[in-house]
C-alpha cells in the first residue's frame, strides 16, 4: 500500500502523554526520588515538554513542585554564521544548578549538535551533579557521541524526513 | 544585514527584531559568567576619531561578551597624526583581517564612505550631526522594557528637549520612536532647532511646561557648552529655567513617566534635580541596556547568517 501524501502520525496525543508519564517514573527511579531535580527544556520544541514532565514529576513527588526552566543555545552553537539563527525563548534558569541533577529535555534528538551546545551553555549556570537527557523522539543520525537517557520513541528516519512533535502527537513527513 | 549606518535603513520590523534579540543578550549579561562563544574568532575594531568613553567601552564590552576579539584604534597615537588618509587607515587595518569596524567620526557620512573601502561590516557609532543608531536602539529598548511596551509605542507621548539641531541622538531617536508608533514633540529654543523640519514626523514646542504633565517619556539632551560661545543660548541659567528638569517640573511628571538622557549629563543645567532621587530616571538603565543592544547589533551583523 503506498503511503498517503502529507504528514503521517506515528504517536497520538495520548501516546505522547503516556510516554512523558513513563519517562517521569524512569527519572524518579534512576534518581531515587525527585530531590534536587531541575527540568530544563531546550528552546522552542523542548520547553512545553519540560513543563509537562515537571508537572508529572511533581505528581510523583506528592505535590512538591519541581523547578522547570528554558535554555536557548543559539549563542553556543557550532554553526554560528553558517546558517540563520533565530533565537526562541529567552533563557530562564530558575535555580542554581550546582549540585543538582539536570534533566535536559528536547522534542527530537537528531544530530546531537543542539545537545552539545546545551551542555556547554549549562556550564555557565553552575556545576550540576549530573545531566540527563530526555527526548520524545530519537530519530538517529547522530554526528557526535551523545545518547539519550530517556526516550519516548525510537523512530528510524531518513535524513530528509521532517519529524514534528506537538501536544497533539508526533508526525513524520 | 551587512552594516548599521542609520535608523532610516531599518524597517519597524527590523527594529522589533533587534529589540527581541536584545532580550536574549540582556539575559546573557545577567548570567554568573556573562559570556557566550557566539562570535569566537571574529575581529571587531573600534575606530574613534572623536572622544567617547561610554559608547566605546559599551561596544568593547558587547564584543567581549560575545567572545569576539577586539582592538581599539587610538587616533591620537596613530599614523593619522602623520597625515595618513582615512582611506589608507581603513585599508591598512582591513588587511590585518577585520570583521567589523565600529566607527565614530566628526563628519556626517564618514561610516557610509568607509563601506566602499573594506569588506568588513561597519557600525556607525556616531557621525557628526547625522546619526547614532545604537543610541536610538538602546533608547527604544529602555522604553520598551521600562513601560512594558513590547508590541510598539502606539500612543506614547515622548518629548525630546534641548539642542535638536546639533544632535545626532535626536535625529536617530525621532526616526526610531516614530517608526515604532510614538508621538514625538521636540522642545527647544528656536536657535537650537534645525532650519527646516520638513519631513520630520514631529510636533514642535517652545513651552515645556505646557506639555510636561502628559508625557510618558521626557528625553533630555545634553547642552553643549560650546553653543554658548556661538551665542545660540543666552545663558546656562536661563536655559535651565526654560528647558531644564527642575524640581518643580519633576513634581509634575506622571508617576509612570520615564526620564532619559544620553549622557554625559550637565547637572544643574538640563538636569537641575538629582537624578538619583527621580523615581522615573532610567538613565543608568540606558547604559546597561546599551551593552545588550550592541551585542544584538554585532551578533546580527556577524553571527546571524543570512535570512534572520
Amino acid at each position: 500500500m503506498p503511503q498517503p501524501p502529507g504528514p503521517r502520525e506515528v504517536l497520538s496525543a495520548d501516546d505522547v502523554r503516556r510516554a512523558l508519564t513513563r519517562i517521569a517514573h524512569e527519572v524518579a527511579e534512576r534518581n531515587h526520588g525527585t530531590d534536587d531535580l531541575v527540568v530544563i527544556g531546550l528552546q522552542r520544541g523542548g520547553v512545553w515538554i519540560a513543563q509537562q514532565l515537571a508537572a508529572a514529576l511533581t505528581d510523583i513527588a506528592g505535590g512538591a513542585p519541581i523547578p522547570v526552566g528554558a535554555l536557548d543555545v543559539s549563542f553556543h552553537r557550532d554553526d554560528v554564521g553558517i546558517r540563520p539563527i533565530v533565537p526562541g525563548h529567552v533563557t530562564d534558569i530558575p535555580v542554581d544548578l550546582g549540585g543538582r541533577a539536570v534533566i535536559l529535555v528536547d522534542d527530537v534528538l537528531f544530530t546531537g549538535r543542539t545537545v552539545r551546545a546545551a551542555l556547554e551553555a549549562l556550564n555557565e549556570y553552575g556545576r550540576p551533579r549530573s545531566v540527563q537527557l530526555a527526548v520524545v523522539v530519537d530519530r538517529g543520525h547522530r554526528e557526535l557521541p551523545i545518547r539519550p537517557d530517556y526516550v519516548g520513541k525510537n523512530l528510524p528516519t531518513s535524513r530528509e524526513e521532517d519529524v514534528r512533535v506537538g501536544a497533539e502527537g508526533v508526525t513524520i513527513s | 544585514m551587512k552594516h548599521l549606518l542609520s535608523i532610516e535603513d531599518l524597517s519597524p520590523s527590523d527594529i522589533h527584531g533587534l529589540l527581541e534579540l536584545t532580550d536574549h543578550m540582556a539575559e546573557i549579561s545577567h548570567r554568573p559568567i556573562p559570556k557566550v562563544p557566539a562570535l569566537r574568532g571574529r575581529n571587531v575594531v573600534s575606530l574613534f576619531f572623536e572622544d567617547s568613553t561610554r559608547t566605546r567601552t559599551s561596544f568593547d564590552t558587547a564584543a567581549k561578551r560575545l567572545s569576539a576579539d577586539t582592538m581599539n584604534f587610538a587616533v591620537s597615537s596613530s599614523s593619522v597624526n602623520k597625515g595618513e588618509s582615512l582611506r589608507d587607515t581603513i585599508e591598512t587595518i582591513s588587511a590585518m583581517g577585520v570583521d567589523a569596524f565600529v566607527v565614530r567620526h566628526r563628519s556626517s557620512g564618514a561610516p557610509q564612505q568607509i563601506t566602499r573601502w573594506t569588506q568588513a561590516s561597519i557600525v556607525n557609532a556616531g557621525d557628526g550631526w547625522h546619526q547614532h543608531p545604537t543610541q536610538a536602539l538602546l533608547d527604544c529598548y529602555t522604553i520598551r522594557t521600562g513601560l512594558a511596551r513590547h508590541d510598539g509605542f502606539d500612543g506614547l507621548r515622548i518629548a525630546i528637549v534641548g539642542d535638536i539641531k546639533h544632535s545626532r541622538v535626536a535625529r536617530s531617536d525621532v526616526q526610531a520612536f516614530t517608526a515604532l508608533g510614538a508621538h514625538v514633540t521636540l522642545v527647544a529654543p528656536p536657535t537650537l532647532l534645525p532650519p527646516s523640519l520638513d519631513g520630520w514626523p514631529v510636533d514642535v514646542s517652545h513651552d515645556l511646561d505646557g506639555l510636561i504633565d502628559d508625557l510618558d517619556v521626557l528625553y533630555l539632551l545634553r547642552v553643549q557648552r560650546e553653543r554658548m560661545d556661538e551665542a545660540l543660548l543666552p545663558s546656562v541659567r536661563e536655559y535651565s529655567a526654560m528647558y531644564g528638569l527642575t524640581p518643580a517640573r519633576a513634581a509634575r511628571l506622571a508617576p509612570h513617566a520615564l526620564v532619559m538622557h544620553p549622557g554625559p549629563m550637565n547637572r544643574g543645567v538640563e538636569m537641575a534635580v538629582d537624578p538619583a532621587e527621580l523615581p522615573g530616571s532610567v538613565i543608568l538603565h540606558q547604559v546597561t541596556n546599551g551593552v545588550a543592544v550592541r551585542m544584538a547589533v554585532l551578533f546580527r551583523l556577524l553571527g546571524a547568517g543570512e535570512g534572520l
